[in-house]
């Protein structure tokens, strides 16, 4: 680099996108992933920093610097091992994660409005770049040892902690089987995330190679009620995971809220992704129609399941939202996305009640005006009703997408796991373990409904820890 | 092989029939009251069947269906050695059997058949059973001899009249209830007109009585919220806060409004398989 060349803002490269107009009818995926030259010119405008920061705003500690130097570099297939040393699901993470809030938002270029796309790039590598085999992909060499059979370790749910989890145990030799309520693996990547963000495809090739690895995934077992954990220490696993996430959506005790045409976000959408409703009368799931939608939430949840709306022919789709713009939860590049494609946002409005016609069916949702208060235990400025302002909205569809809770399934059939008063699963920091020896919890099951990434480092966090007690000698560090 | 139908048996022709299944695991941890959701085809979708009955010794469960849209119709023509793709279970809050005295087990139509597990479970538990058990005509009363293995008694009620008594189940239920006053509990099962009668029912008797729904479900393991009913003016989830319930408190004509959600497109599915068989 020459050094008399003056500090100007070079622009982040864009992300090559479907038009606007042309995906708000079709499922395909939105983003469509940089092209070479768009990878390595990105990837040069990075400064290379001493301190790097973006390393540490990443839940799995992604060496951003080095990898992105290695693109820089055109090294892609030494990029990607740098990139899955720490991070098993990068074509996932590329896609999803708010990097905003993580890589992106500790880059030094932000105040600048323009930080290295670090998302963009990840994607761009895994995409393109995934190793030869499973094996490689884990520990960076062409075989991986067999599972020793007498080293089973089991966890439930087949969602992001348990899918790291399962790579990284397998990798080391270590014989895991995933228990799945749902028929088809990947937890929230499947029935949450619709296909125009996530293709299926990415979850499946995931799937595919843990597969390999000798992962055996056991769809259809619910944790708890079809196998509880006695009965797997009795069968000889010396450890259980419990990754079953968060699903159980929240609604609001609002006056009409059960009237035909009030939908969580969550049936919505494993409707339409997960049973492929959006296929019907060729698959047998119906999807709720409606041609005025509204969706109450301000998160990533909430924008998809009004895409998908739009996408299903809906004329006017309305993201309610009880804040503003600035405090919306949503990954940016999403809600510009749902704007965009025209989605419109109805902010500082939250719905007081649902009314229906003479068959029950939604007809009508009335909404209180808020604004914003003094901050709350979340810092963001809370949502104050304004006495008396209200006003309705005609509208045959509502999706309610204000968050989900712990199910309650497998930890009320095991009385011995200790809960907090949410519900949620108490589980050591830095082990994984939870108050019953051997059993280890991660993920939005423990911290709440939280982000892709973050579930994967708890994943990650109690494959170390099990490894280390399994297998001590095949600890690295 | 897991999932295999190793048996089937048909209770009413081209209506209801039963079908063995070989599910060890399910056997095993199954309890009255547990249901499962089964898909059959990769494009197909997630039902809720009630288990009827379960041999952990064989590793079988009992599920018996009636063909009422395109997956009942579709799982009619499945035979014995076919397998179905996807089995869940068992799922759902098992039914609270205590050894009490007395119980009544209402069944109606095809609801008999899950009554049965329940009713088992109490004579299990050293229970007298009363059985209740109505349908349109004789020949279409489901599981009365096995019934008849485990209660005290078995009382009838047909529309027609071919068999007990001429009428409703609610009119045998309110005739015991009015003559005997040691029942300590009754549980119902049947369509929905069915068991909200019954808790008209036994309102004044003050009995405890529960009923078991069936609500519209995807998942059946809570995630959704699709099977919700409102039970005291609350939101429950009748896959994994019930299926049963307290019949006193239970919002029936929600619940029915609910099964009718997406009645148009059930026509549509059904219309389409009918055409292509």
């Amino acid at each position: 680099m020459t050094k008399k060349r003056k500090r100007k803002i070079v622009p982040r490269v864009g992300m090559p996108m479907r038009d606007a107009v042309e995906r708000g009818k079709i499922f395909s995926e939105v983003a469509l992933g940089y092209e070479r030259e768009h990878a390595v010119k990105e990837a040069k405008r990075c400064l290379q920093c001493k301190k790097d920061t973006c390393r540490k705003g990443c839940p799995v500690e992604v060496d951003c610097k080095k990898f992105i130097n290695l693109v820089a570099q055109e090294q892609f297939e030494e990029a990607f091992r740098i990139i899955k040393d720490t991070n098993s699901l990068p074509a996932i993470c590329g896609r999803v994660c708010p990097q905003e809030n993580q890589c992106e938002g500790s880059c030094k270029l932000r105040p600048t409005g323009q930080p290295i796309a670090i998302g963009r790039l990840e994607r761009y590598v895994a995409d393109n770049f995934y190793a030869r085999n499973s094996c490689e992909e884990e520990t960076g060499f062409m075989e991986c040892m067999l599972p020793d059979e007498s080293l089973k370790v089991a966890a439930f749910g087949a969602g992001p902690s348990s899918l790291t989890l399962a790579g990284y145990l397998a990798a080391r030799g270590i014989k895991v089987t995933v228990f799945e309520a749902l028929h088809e693996p990947g937890g929230v990547l499947v029935y949450g995330i619709p296909e125009f963000r996530l293709p299926k495809s990415v979850v499946k090739r995931e799937v595919e190679s843990l597969k390999h690895l000798g992962v055996d995934f056991r769809c259809n077992f619910v944790g708890g009620m079809s196998v509880t954990i006695d009965e797997l220490f009795s069968e000889g696993y010396k450890a259980v995971f419990i990754g079953v996430g968060a699903g159980l959506p929240r609604f609001m005790k609002l006056p009409g809220e059960n009237l035909v045409g009030v939908y969580s976000a969550n049936e919505y959408l494993t409707r339409v992704n997960l049973m492929h409703g959006y296929k019907f009368p060729e698959y047998d799931t119906p999807v709720p129609e409606g041609k005025r939608v509204i969706v109450v939430g301000g998160g990533n949840v909430a924008m998809d399941a009004a895409r998908t709306a739009y996408r299903l022919g809906a004329s006017k789709v309305t993201v309610v939202y009880r804040r503003t713009k600035g405090e919306m939860p949503v990954r940016r590049e999403e809600l510009e996305h749902a704007l965009e494609e025209g989605i419109d946002l109805e902010i500082l409005a939250s719905p007081l009640s649902f009314s229906g016609d003479e068959h029950k069916n939604l007809n009508k949702v009335v909404l209180q005006r808020m604004e914003l208060g003094e901050p709350d235990a979340s810092g963001r400025r809370r949502p104050v009703p304004i006495e008396g302002d209200t006003f309705e909205m005609e509208t045959d569809l509502a999706i309610i997408a204000v968050g989900t809770g712990a199910n309650k399934v497998l930890t009320q059939t095991t009385p011995d796991l200790k809960l907090n008063k949410w519900g949620n699963i108490e589980a050591d920091s830095l082990t994984g373990e939870t108050s019953i020896a051997n059993v280890f919890a991660g993920g939005d099951i423990v911290t709440g409904a939280a982000t892709v990434v973050e579930a994967m480092g708890a994943g990650r966090i109690a494959a170390k820890e099990i490894l280390r007690r399994l297998k001590p000698e095949a600890v690295q560090e | 092989m897991i999932n295999k139908i190793l048996k089937k048996r048909i209770l009413i022709p081209d209506k209801v029939s039963e079908l063995t299944v070989y599910a060890p695991h399910i056997a095993k941890n199954a309890r009255p009251g547990n249901f499962v959701v089964l898909r059959l085809t990769p494009t197909g979708e997630r039902i809720p069947l009630t288990i009827a009955d379960r041999d952990p010794e064989q590793g079988t469960i009992l599920i018996v269906y009636l063909v009422l849209g395109k997956s009942t119709a579709l799982l009619d023509t499945f035979a014995e050695g076919d397998t179905i793709l996807d089995l869940c279970g068992p799922l759902g809050k098992p039914t609270h059997i205590t050894r009490s005295g007395k119980v009544l087990c209402v069944g109606g139509g095809t609801g008999i058949a899950a009554m049965h597990h329940i009713a088992k479970g109490n004579y299990e538990a050293g229970n007298q059973v009363i059985s209740v058990i109505g349908a349109r005509s004789q020949d279409l009363l489901l599981f009365k001899p096995e019934l008849e293995k485990i209660s005290a008694q078995v009382l009838v009620a047909t529309d027609d009249g071919s068999l007990g008594h001429k009428g409703f189940v609610t009119e045998v239920l309110k005739k015991y209830l009015e003559d005997n006053n040691d029942v300590h509990e009754v549980v119902a099962v049947g369509p929905v007109p069915m068991m909200k009668a019954v808790a008209g029912v036994t309102a004044p008797f003050d009995v405890r009585t529960i009923v078991s729904l069936n609500s519209i479900m995807v998942d059946g393991v809570g995630m959704c919220g699709a099977c919700r009913v409102s039970v005291k003016g609350e939101t429950f989830f009748a896959c994994v806060d019930g299926p049963e319930f307290e019949a006193a408190h239970v919002d029936f004509d929600e619940l029915m409004m609910r099964l009718n959600a997406f009645k148009s497109q059930e026509k549509q599915s059904m219309a389409l398989f009918e055409k292509r068989q």
